[in-house]
C-alpha cells in the first residue's frame, strides 16, 4: 500500500469503532472495548509504519495527497493529507499516547468487575457488594454503567486528533479540532448526572468556542487573502512575503493579523491565560479523559496549530531580529501563563488539579518558546510533555483508583480519594504507580540528564537566553522552579511518609491494563529526551546525534541553526530543577494536614479569583442580556409593543369608523334618523291615517284614484 | 409516461392537491387510512423530484423542465414553471420534508381528515413559489401557502394559538402588500409578468413605459420597489426586527407545522431574495448591502441571545431559526455587495446551502421537541432534567441534531456557515466579525437545551409510574433517520449538492 493511502486510512478505525459501538455493540461491554482498543491499535500500527517510512527516507520532506472537496466558484477547494517531519513526530507521540490510554481505560472503568448495587448511567460507579466463599460481604469496585459509550466517545476523539495531525490544510485541521472539542464536552460531562460535571462540560465548550470563533475568522481571512488553506501553498516565500507586506488592521500586517486570530483559537484550546479557566474544571471527567484530552493530545493540538502556522507567525522575521508584534503577543501570553498557573498549582490539594494547572503552565512554556521563535524547542517540549504529562495523569488515575479501593474497604464515603492530604505512603501499596509517577514527576521538573523534560525545557531556556529575551528567560526560570517545587510537593504528599488515612492504608495496586501503559509511557518520559541532545552539550553532546533538531527542522523552509552552547541557561535550569525538588521535599515531608501547609493562601487557592471575575463580568451579564434585555425588553417590549400598537391603532380606527361612521352616521343619521325618524316615520304616521279599516272609505278612495288615473290617462295619451 | 416526463413539474406541484381531493372522499372515521393515504401520496412528489434531480443538467444555463400554459391572458400572465439549481434544491427540500412531517403527524387524532388535506395543500403552495417563473403565479402561491398554515396553527395549535396564527397571517400579508403593488407596476410597465422576460427588461431599464411616475426619477422608483420587495421577504425570513411573529407561530403550531414552518416556509423569504431581489435590483442591492448585512447581523446576534433567554424548549428552537437564517441573509448581502466576484459566489453558495441545511436541522429539532412534548405535555425546560438515562436513544439523536444546529464541523451546518463567513469576510469584515458574537452564543443556547433536558440530576417525576417517560418509537426514529443521514452526508461530502448550487450561483450572481 502506498504510504499516502495508509495516511488517509489512519484516522478511520476509531471513527468506525464509534459508529459500530453506538449503532450495534453498545450492549456488549467486551465487544465494545475490543472494537475500541482494536481500532486504536490499528491506527497506532499505521502511524508507526508511516513514522518508520518517514525517518528512513533520506532528506524526508513529506508525504502528501489531496482530493477536490468543495466547489467554490470556478475552482474546487481541495482537502488532503500530508505528513511532513513535524507531522511524523507528532503522529508518533499521538499514536502511542492514544493507544496506551485506550488500554488503560479498560482497567480504569473496571472491566470485569461486578455490576454496581445502585449504579446508574450518568453517575460514577459506587461499588458492588460481593460475598466471598466464607460468607463475608464486602464492597468492591463496580463496572462503569456506560462502559461502551466511553469507548465510543474515545474513538470519536481519536478520530478528531488523527484528522488534525494528518490534515494538509487548515479547514480539516479545524474539523478535527472541533470534533475533539465536542468529545471533550461529552467526556468532561461523561458523568452528566453530577451538576458539577455538567457545568464543567459547558464551561469547557464555551470557553474554547470563544477562541474558535476567532480562529474561524482567521481561517476566513487567510483563505480570502491567499485563495487557499493548504499549508504547502501558503508557506511559499512569495505568499508569505505578500502577506507580510499587506497591511491589515491595527497596524498589523495581514500575516500578523491572521496569526493572531488563529492564535486566539490556541489560547482557548491550550487553555492559556485568559481563557485558561476551563481546564481545571475539566478534571470532572474520568481520568483517562484528563490524560488524553487535557494533557497529551487535545490541548497539545493548540500548540501544534501554532507550530503549523509558525511560518505565518514569523513571516517577515529572521532569527536574531526584533520580535514582530504578533510574536510579542504570543511570547507574552505563553510566559505569563507559565508563571501564573504555576503559582496556582502550588496551593491545590486535588491530585488532578495540580496536574491540570501544571499542564496549563507547561503549555505556556511551549507557547512562549514559539513566541520567541524557538520552533524546535517548542516542538520538542510538546512531545516530551505529552509523554510525561500523560503518564502523570494516568498515574494519578491509578492513585485515585487505589484510593477508591480503600474507600470501599472502609466504607467512609466522605473521604475524597483525590485529596492528596488523605494519601501518604502509597509507595509501598502501589509500587509500579509510584516509580512511574516518580519518573513522570522528575521529567516534569526537569531532573537533569535522565529525564526527557530536562532536555526540552533546557532547550527553551537556552534559546531565550541566546536570543536575548531576558524577561521571558527569567519568567520561565521562575516558573520552572515552581514546577519542580509543586511536583515534589505532590510526590511527597501522595507517596512518601506514612499513610494519613485508613483509606490510604488499604489502597491497592491497579490491574495490568493500567500499569502496563504507565510503564510504557515512563520509558518515553525518560528516554525520549535523548533524541534531542544539543550538539555542543558538555560531555554528552555529539555522542548521540541531535536527531530531533535535524529531522523536525526539515519542516521549515529554512533549517534553523543549532544554538551555541552557553553555561548560564544550563546552570539556571539545573539549579531551579534540583532546588525546587529539594525545597519541595524539605517543606512537605512533615506536613500532615492543609492547616500546616503555609502556601494555602486564599488568592492562590481561589485561582486568583478568575472564575468569580468572569462570572461577574461575562456570565451574569450574558444571562441578563439574553433574558431581560433581548427577550423581555426588546422583543416583547419594544418590537411587539410597536406591533401591538399597530394592532390597537387598527382596531381603534376600525372601532371609530364603526362608531362614528357606521353606527352613528350611516345607521343612526342616514338609516334611522334621516330615512326613518325624520322622513319615513312622519310620513308613515300621516299615511297610516288613511288605513281606517272601513270598507266604505276604501271604496271611496278607490273610485277617487280610478277617476284621477282616468283623467291623467285621458289627458296624456288621448288628448 | 410521455405525459409524465413532459409535465413533471406540474405533476409534482398538483399531485398533493389531487391527494387532498381523494382524502376528501375518504370516510372521516378511518384515521389510519387517511394518514397512510396522505403519507404515501406525498412520497410521489418526492420520488419525482428525485427523478428531476438526477436528470437535471447542472452545466446548462437557464431554467429546465419548463412548462408554460395560458393562464390570465388579459394580463399577459402565463402559468410558467421551471427550475434551476437554486429552486431545484428548494423543491427537493420541500418534497423531502413533507412526507417526514406527515409521518410525524400520525399522532394527530383530532379532525384528521382536515389536517392532512390542509397539509397537502400547503405543500402545493410552497412548491408553487419555488417553481414559478411568472410574477403573478409567484404571488398567488406565496399567498396560497398562508391559508393552510393559518388553519394548522389555529386549529391544531396549543394554548395561545389564536394570537399566534393571526399574527402570522396578518404580518405576512401586510408585508406582501408592497410586493403586490411593485409586481403590478412591473406588469403594467412591461406588459408581462414572465420572470425570464423581466430579467432582461427591468434591472437596467432607463424608463418605465405606461407608468406615470408622478415626477419621481426612475432611480427613486426602483429604490422604493426594492424596499417593497425586501420588506415582504424580510418578514418571511424573518430578519430582525421583523422576527417576533416567528417564536409565537412556532411555539403554538403543531409539531409537524413547526417542522414545515422552519424547514420550508422561512426559505420562501430567502428564496425571494435570490430569485427576485438580487436579479431585479442589482444596483439597489449593492447600494443597500450594508443595510441588509446590518439586519442580518442583528438577527444572528439577537436570535442567539433570544434563544438563550428562553425557558420554553420550543421557543428556544424557534429563536434559533432567526439566528441561523441571519447567516443566509448575511451571505446574500455579501453577494449583493460584490456581485460577480469569487467572494460573492462563495457567500451565495453558503447562503443557499445554509437554507437547505437549516431545513434539515430545524425540522429535526422541532420534531424532537415535539417528541418529548407529546410524552410530558410540557415544554418548560425547568420541568425536565437528567432524562438521558431514561431515553438514551432519544438523547443521542437530540445531541446529534443539536450539534448540527450548532454548526459542528463534520456536520452540514458548518459547511454553509463557513462559506458564508468566508465569503462575507472580504466585502463585509466588520459585520462578519460581529456575527461571531452570535455564533458564540449559538453554542450557549444549544448547550443550554441539552443541559436542561438530558443532563443533570434526574427529575424523578419522569422515572416512575404513569409519568414514566417512554423511549422514542420506531416511527419517530424513521422521521429522524433521513434527516440525520443527510446532515452527516452533507457534512462529510457536500459536493453532491453544492456542485448543483455552485453552478447556478456562478451563472446568476
Amino acid at each position: 500500500m502506498a504510504t499516502e493511502t495508509l495516511i488517509w486510512l489512519i484516522p478511520l478505525p476509531p471513527v468506525l469503532a464509534f459508529f459500530l459501538i453506538v449503532l450495534f455493540t453498545n450492549r456488549s461491554k467486551a465487544l465494545s472495548h475490543t472494537l475500541g482498543v482494536g481500532a486504536a491499535f490499528l491506527s497506532w500500527l499505521g502511524s508507526m509504519v508511516v513514522f518508520y517510512k518517514a525517518v528512513t527516507t533520506e532528506h524526508f520532506s513529506g508525504f502528501a495527497s489531496s482530493i477536490p472537496w468543495l466547489p467554490v466558484g470556478d475552482t474546487w477547494f481541495r482537502i488532503g493529507i500530508s505528513i511532513d517531519p513535524l507531522g511524523a513526530a507528532v503522529l508518533f507521540f499521538v499514536a502511542w499516547t492514544i493507544f496506551m490510554i485506550f488500554l488503560y481505560s479498560v482497567g480504569y472503568q473496571n472491566f470485569g468487575q461486578p455490576k454496581g448495587d445502585h449504579d446508574r448511567a450518568g453517575l460514577p460507579p459506587h461499588g458492588a457488594t460481593v460475598t466471598d466463599e466464607h460468607g463475608h460481604k464486602h464492597m468492591v469496585l463496580s463496572v462503569e454503567p456506560m462502559y461502551s459509550r466511553f469507548f465510543a466517545f474515545l474513538g470519536l476523539f481519536a478520530f478528531g486528533m488523527y484528522t488534525l495531525v494528518v490534515s494538509d490544510n487548515l479547514l480539516t485541521l479545524f474539523v478535527g479540532w472541533e470534533i475533539m472539542g465536542l468529545c471533550s464536552y461529552l467526556l468532561i460531562g461523561f458523568w452528566y448526572g453530577k451538576p458539577s460535571a455538567r457545568a464543567a462540560a459547558i464551561k469547557a465548550f464555551m470557553t474554547t468556542r470563544i477562541g474558535d470563533v476567532f480562529m474561524l475568522l482567521g481561517i476566513a481571512f487567510l483563505y480570502q487573502a491567499t485563495g487557499t488553506l493548504t499549508f504547502s501553498e501558503i508557506f511559499t516565500e512569495e505568499t508569505l512575503h505578500v502577506l507580510a507586506t499587506t497591511p491589515a488592521f491595527f497596524g498589523l500586517s495581514a500575516a500578523g493579523a491572521i496569526a493572531i486570530l488563529l492564535f486566539v483559537g490556541t489560547i482557548g484550546k491550550s487553555a492559556q491565560w485568559p481563557l485558561h479557566v476551563w481546564l481545571p474544571d475539566a478534571m470532572e471527567g474520568p481520568t483517562p479523559v484528563s490524560a488524553m484530552i487535557h494533557a497529551a493530545t487535545m490541548v497539545s493540538a493548540g500548540v501544534y496549530a501554532v507550530l503549523r502556522m509558525f511560518p505565518l507567525l514569523t513571516a517577515g522575521w529572521h532569527e536574531g531580529a526584533a520580535l514582530l508584534p504578533a510574536m510579542n503577543l504570543v511570547a507574552f501570553i505563553g510566559a505569563f501563563t507559565a508563571l501564573f498557573s504555576a503559582t496556582i498549582a502550588v496551593a491545590q490539594n486535588d491530585i488532578k488539579r495540580v496536574l491540570a494547572y501544571s499542564t496549563i503552565s507547561q503549555l505556556g512554556f511551549m507557547i512562549a518558546a514559539l513566541g520567541i521563535g524557538a520552533y524546535i524547542a517548542a516542538a520538542f517540549h510538546l512531545i516530551t510533555h505529552a509523554f510525561f504529562k500523560g503518564l502523570l495523569f494516568l498515574g494519578s488515575g491509578s492513585v485515585i483508583h487505589g484510593m477508591e479501593h480503600g474507600v470501599l474497604h472502609t466504607g467512609d464515603h466522605h473521604v475524597d480519594p483525590q485529596d492528596m492530604f488523605n494519601m501518604g505512603g502509597l509507595r509501598k501499596k502501589m509500587p509500579i504507580t509510584f516509580w512511574t509517577f516518580l519518573i513522570g514527576g522528575f521529567a516534569l521538573s526537569g531532573f537533569p540528564i535522565i529525564t526527557a523534560g530536562f532536555w526540552s525545557k533546557d532547550e527553551i531556556l537556552a534559546d531565550a537566553w541566546a536570543n536575548g529575551h531576558l524577561t521571558v528567560f527569567i519568567t520561565l526560570a521562575v516558573a520552572a522552579f515552581l514546577t519542580a517545587f509543586y511536583t515534589m510537593r505532590q510526590i511527597t504528599l501522595t507517596f512518601l511518609g506514612e499513610p494519613r488515612t485508613k483509606e490510604a492504608e488499604h489502597a491497592q495496586e491497579t490491574p495490568w491494563t493500567m500499569t502496563v501503559p504507565l510503564v510504557v509511557l515512563a520509558v518515553f518520559a525518560a528516554a525520549y529526551g535523548w533524541v534531542g541532545i544539543p550538539e555542543h552539550f558538555p560531555v554528552l553532546g555529539g555522542i548521540l546525534p541531535n536527531w530531533f533538531h535535524e529531522f523536525v527542522g526539515g519542516s521549515l523552509l529554512e533549517h534553523p541553526e543549532a544554538l551555541e552552547f552557553s553555561w548560564a541557561p544550563l546552570l539556571t535550569s539545573l539549579s531551579v530543577a534540583l532546588g525546587g525538588l529539594g525545597l519541595g521535599y524539605l517543606v512537605y515531608r512533615n506536613v500532615k494536614s492543609p492547616a500546616e501547609d503555609k502556601l494555602q493562601i486564599p488568592a492562590l487557592k481561589n485561582k486568583w479569583y478568575f472564575d468569580e471575575i468572569y462570572d461577574f463580568l461575562f456570565v451574569k451579564p450574558s444571562y441578563w442580556f439574553a433574558e431581560t434585555f433581548t427577550y423581555q425588553w426588546m422583543d416583547k417590549g419594544v418590537i411587539d409593543g410597536i406591533l401591538h400598537f399597530f394592532g390597537k391603532a387598527a382596531a381603534w380606527i376600525g372601532d371609530t369608523l364603526r362608531k362614528y361612521i357606521d353606527a352613528w352616521f350611516i345607521n343612526d343619521i342616514v338609516a334611522d334618523k334621516l330615512s326613518h325618524q325624520w322622513t319615513v316615520h312622519p310620513a308613515a304616521r300621516a299615511v297610516r291615517k288613511v288605513q281606517t279599516g272601513r270598507i266604505q272609505q276604501y271604496m271611496l278612495t278607490s273610485i277617487g284614484v280610478l277617476f284621477v288615473v282616468g283623467v291623467l290617462v285621458y289627458y296624456f295619451f288621448m288628448a | 409516461m410521455d405525459f409524465l416526463s413532459s409535465h413533471l413539474l406540474t405533476t409534482i406541484l398538483f399531485f398533493p392537491v389531487l391527494a387532498a381531493l381523494v382524502i376528501l372522499f375518504l370516510p372521516g372515521g378511518e384515521a389510519k387510512l387517511i394518514r397512510w393515504t396522505a403519507f404515501v401520496a406525498s412520497l410521489v412528489p418526492f420520488a419525482l423530484s428525485l427523478v428531476i434531480w438526477f436528470n437535471f443538467d447542472k452545466s446548462a444555463a437557464g431554467f429546465q423542465f419548463e412548462e408554460q400554459y395560458v393562464w390570465y391572458q388579459a394580463l399577459n400572465s402565463t402559468f410558467h414553471l421551471g427550475v434551476d439549481g437554486l429552486s431545484l434544491t428548494m423543491v427537493l427540500l420541500t418534497t423531502l420534508l413533507t412526507p417526514l412531517a406527515l409521518l410525524a403527524s400520525f399522532s394527530i387524532s383530532e379532525k384528521v381528515k382536515a389536517y392532512f388535506m390542509l397539509f397537502l395543500l400547503l405543500e402545493t403552495g410552497m412548491l408553487g413559489v419555488f417553481m414559478a417563473l411568472d410574477l403573478l403565479i409567484f404571488f398567488v402561491f406565496w399567498e396560497v401557502g398562508l391559508v393552510p398554515m393559518y388553519f394548522l396553527i389555529n386549529q391544531w395549535g396549543s394554548a395561545n394559538r389564536n394570537y399566534a396564527s393571526l399574527k402570522f397571517l396578518i404580518y405576512t400579508m401586510a408585508g406582501s402588500l408592497g410586493l403586490l403593488l411593485a409586481v403590478q407596476m412591473l406588469g403594467v410597465a412591461f406588459g408581462t409578468y414572465d420572470l425570464v422576460a423581466l430579467f432582461d427588461k427591468w434591472p437596467y431599464a432607463a424608463t418605465l413605459p405606461n407608468v406615470a411616475l408622478g415626477g419621481m426619477s426612475i432611480a427613486t422608483v426602483k429604490t422604493i420597489a426594492f424596499w417593497a420587495f425586501v420588506v415582504a421577504f424580510a418578514i418571511k425570513v424573518p430578519v430582525w426586527p421583523f422576527h417576533t411573529w416567528l417564536p409565537d407561530a412556532h411555539t403554538e403550531a403543531p409539531t409537524a407545522g413547526s417542522m414545515i414552518l422552519a424547514g420550508v416556509l422561512l426559505k420562501l423569504g430567502a428564496y425571494g431574495f435570490l430569485r427576485l431581489v438580487l436579479p431585479f435590483y442589482p444596483m439597489q442591492a449593492q447600494q443597500y448591502a450594508w443595510a441588509l448585512a446590518f439586519l442580518a447581523v442583528m438577527a444572528i446576534i439577537f436570535g442567539a441571545f433570544g434563544a438563550y433567554g428562553q425557558t420554553d424548549f420550543k421557543r428556544l428552537v424557534a429563536y434559533s431559526s432567526v439566528n441561523h437564517m441571519g447567516f443566509v441573509v448575511l451571505g446574500i448581502a455579501a453577494a449583493a455587495k460584490v456581485a460577480g466576484t469569487a467572494d460573492a459566489h462563495i457567500a451565495m453558495n453558503g447562503a443557499v446551502l445554509q437554507m437547505f441545511n437549516h431545513g434539515l436541522s430545524a425540522a429535526g429539532m422541532f420534531f424532537l421537541v415535539g417528541v418529548i412534548y407529546e410524552r410530558t405535555h410540557t415544554r418548560n425546560l425547568s420541568d425536565f432534567g437528567g432524562l438521558f438515562p431514561l431515553v438514551p436513544v432519544y438523547g443521542g439523536i437530540l445531541i446529534f441534531t443539536s450539534m448540527a444546529s450548532l454548526g459542528l464541523p463534520g456536520l452540514n451546518g458548518f459547511i454553509s456557515e463557513f462559506l458564508v463567513v468566508r465569503g462575507a469576510w472580504g466585502p463585509l469584515p466588520v459585520f462578519t466579525a460581529l456575527a461571531m458574537i452570535g455564533l458564540l452564543f449559538t453554542g450557549a443556547y444549544i448547550l443550554k437545551g441539552i443541559k436542561d433536558v438530558l443532563h443533570g440530576p434526574l427529575n424523578e417525576h419522569w422515572a416512575h409510574g404513569e409519568h414514566k417517560l417512554t423511549e422514542i418509537n420506531t416511527r419517530e426514529i424513521l422521521v429522524m433517520a433521513p434527516l440525520m443521514a443527510l446532515i452527516l452526508w452533507i457534512g462529510v461530502w457536500p459536493a453532491w449538492i453544492l456542485d448543483v448550487i455552485n453552478k447556478a450561483v456562478v451563472r446568476l450572481f
